[in-house]
């Protein structure tokens, strides 16, 4: 079974909401990636969205567009990205790994060639963002015989039609977008949010996760109320860029944050 | 085999022309894009429509322009006779405008207020500030940082129609980023925004949207050249970008199997010295921007800076139908560096009179190259997509003149 459904059925088990953090591999430094990675495991991360950079992220707001670019500068790549994920494997076969990205770069390597290395790395899960249903089962086909997840996102402007048809071809769990904008926008209403999700799992029994627009514990809380799972991306972004220069204060500091939510999550 | 293909029937519905073009978007401006393809399906025959769109061509555009027999520059070169769609006489300068007014009666019917839309040299964003300041719409241009550095005079005018120019900083500050950005824009904005994009590229409909209001170059030059001198033309000859002028000048002549067509990039300094803009001619397929294309990208996929004396052609994409027809070999692809460009900007001006863009002297720098290999029976159509007076001060730069 793959790692995503097994972690969603664990959790549920034992009543408790995935959290989901997103880094972006390579940022700010290449070297950094995979000790963050275990940090955000040790602090309770369920399942991690590590960004694939590109250089034109065109749904991403400017924290996520200055990480890739960060992460560009010094040299990381698709390839670079697998060998990562290959690296955190040695010591953690459970956590599930998502890649979250854009096409061109996998269109670049080659689709038979990205997923069998990310098989090889013990990649999980492959949200690729421009990359809706329409245009899919030319990637997704081979990532799910390789025993790979794809993930699809659902915004607030998607049609009940459109999100049933969604979930038929979706694995692991569905990403719901939970504003219109870019990712790290203003903040969101959960209200709204409880009301699409309501109306999503009349289409599906995957698990819903919600991100775009979460910043803080009690708003990780309230998502966690109403969702299966919660994702966080800019604000740790955002944390990592200003605390690039002391690895240490920035692993530390991540860490709180995420504990942080974690426990609101959990108390919730 | 391409005898067999019947051009108007693409792209299919979903917008592939081949494996190029589609719809490869995040699902945030999935609908967006399906409310704009309704409308576009709704109004693109109606009769209504259509006459509106006309009327604004005629009236404010001042179409049809002139095709123009390039008498002397013919003789010079010794070859084909050479004429001249004149594309630089429509109401602010450039082809660009034959879209705006389309889009922007479009976005009127849509119920839309607010327009948006992406620049690199500026001849879009001016053209879609005059269809806002004519309807009374709001209007936000994003251009790259470099751009406005290396465009005041655009920049400028846009601010004088009213439109706010939004610099846009991220990634290589150019156009590729503009276009980035607008399309951030139209994702949080997407109730009352209509984005107006300035070429044949981006997600479907667009492709095909822009093309069908650009055709109207090409069926003009086609009837002119039947009316006027009882024959198609040999050959035509367009710059490309992203290509709008070109596809609006080869589309209706593409199942005229005898026309052979040629499109024009950016060579830049050379290809071979990697600064250049050459995507169909020197890059690879990937997806960008929407479709599947033409890019010009490294080993890794990430999209790389392109160089052009034009900013107008500074793009690393291209047109998804252009890719297709360069597969199939219906069109050829050639580029021309920044030093023949400039040539082929004196050339015309000095023979003949008119000040061209620096984007239509790519054009022109390759007729100087095709039209004496070709006999005095036969013709050439080449594209005069713009005028050059937005260029003179990049002209005279170069050539050590301080205006």
């Amino acid at each position: 079974m793959n790692r995503i459904t097994r972690r969603f059925q664990e959790l549920s088990r034992t009543g408790r909401k995935a959290l989901i953090p997103y880094i972006t591999a390579g940022d700010p430094r290449p070297e950094l990636t995979v000790p963050m990675l275990h940090t955000l495991v040790a602090a309770g991360a369920d399942i991690i969205e590590l960004g694939v950079p590109f250089s034109d992220p065109m749904a991403d707001g400017p924290v996520i567009q200055k990480a890739c670019e960060r992460a560009l500068t010094h040299g990381m790549s698709l390839r670079g990205v697998l060998s990562l994920v290959r690296e955190f494997r040695q010591t953690d076969s459970e956590t599930p790994l998502v890649l979250m990205g854009y096409l061109n770069p996998v269109e670049s390597l080659g689709y038979d060639a990205f997923v069998a290395g990310a098989r090889d790395a013990g990649v999980d899960g492959v949200l690729t963002v421009d990359l809706p249903p329409e245009e899919a089962a030319e990637l997704a086909e081979p990532l799910k015989a390789a025993g790979i997840a794809t993930i699809f996102l659902l915004a607030p402007t998607s049609s009940r039609e459109r999100i049933c048809h969604t979930a038929e071809l979706a694995q692991g769990y569905l990403y719901y977008v939970s504003l219109k904008g870019v990712t790290g926008s203003a903040a969101i209403n959960v209200a709204e949010v409880a009301e699409k999700l309501a109306m999503i799992r009349t289409c599906t029994d995957l698990p819903v996760g919600v991100g775009f627009g979460i910043k803080d514990p009690p708003t990780a809380a309230a998502v966690a109320k109403v969702a299966d799972a919660v994702v966080v991306g800019s604000t740790l972004v955002a944390k990592m860029a200003e605390l690039a220069d002391d690895p240490e204060r920035m692993r530390h500091e991540v860490a709180q944050l995420v504990a942080a939510m974690r426990q609101a999550m959990d108390q919730a | 085999m391409h005898n067999k293909v019947d051009f108007s029937q693409f792209p299919d519905q979903r917008g592939h022309f081949g494996r190029y073009g589609g719809r490869f978007v995040a699902e945030t401006l999935m609908e967006a894009l399906h409310e704009l393809d309704e409308a576009w399906q709704n109004y693109r025959n109606d009769p209504e429509f259509l006459a509106e769109l006309d009327a604004d061509s005629a009236h404010y555009v001042g179409r049809p322009t002139p095709l123009y027999h390039a008498e002397h520059w013919s003789q010079r070169l010794g070859g084909a006779q050479i004429y001249l769609k004149r594309e630089d006489l429509n109401h602010t300068g450039a082809h660009k405008i034959n879209n705006t007014i389309g889009q922007a009666l479009l976005a009127k019917r849509m119920g839309k207020t607010r327009l948006i839309a992406e620049t690199g040299a500026g001849q879009h964003g001016v053209a879609s500030a005059t269809v806002a300041a004519r309807l009374g719409m709001e209007c936000v241009v994003y251009m790259g940082a470099e751009d406005i550095q290396r465009q005041a005079l655009n920049v400028y005018r846009m601010r004088l129609l009213g439109a706010t120019v939004q610099p846009v900083t991220s990634g290589s500050r150019t156009l590729k980023d503009a276009l980035n950005e607008a399309l951030r824009d139209w994702v949080a904005n997407v109730d009352d925004t209509f984005y107006m994009i300035g070429t044949v590229a981006g997600p479907h409909p667009y492709p095909l949207m822009v093309r069908e209001f650009q055709a109207v170059i090409g069926r003009e030059a086609r009837e002119q050249m039947l009316t006027d001198y009882g024959c198609l033309p040999d050959a035509l000859v367009a710059c490309v970008g992203g290509g709008s002028n070109a596809i609006g000048l080869f589309h209706p002549f593409l199942n005229d199997a005898e026309v052979v067509m040629y499109g024009v990039e950016a060579a830049g300094s050379g290809i071979e010295t990697g600064h250049h803009a050459a995507t169909l001619c020197a890059g690879r397929p990937g997806v960008l921007h929407g479709n599947r294309t033409y890019l010009l990208n490294d080993a890794d996929g990430q999209i790389i800076e392109t160089h052009s004396v034009s900013a107008g052609l500074d793009y690393p994409g291209v047109g998804p139908e252009h890719a297709w027809l360069k597969d199939m070999g219906r069109a050829h692809y050639v580029a021309v560096t920044d030093d023949e460009a400039l040539r082929g900007f004196h050339d015309l001006t000095r023979i003949e009179g008119i000040i061209p863009a620096l984007e239509s002297s790519h054009a022109l720098a390759y007729v100087t190259k095709l039209a004496p290999t070709m006999g005095p029976d036969q013709s050439i159509v080449v594209n005069l997509s713009g005028r050059g007076d937005k260029d003179i001060y990049t002209v005279a730069r170069l050539e050590g003149i301080q205006l």
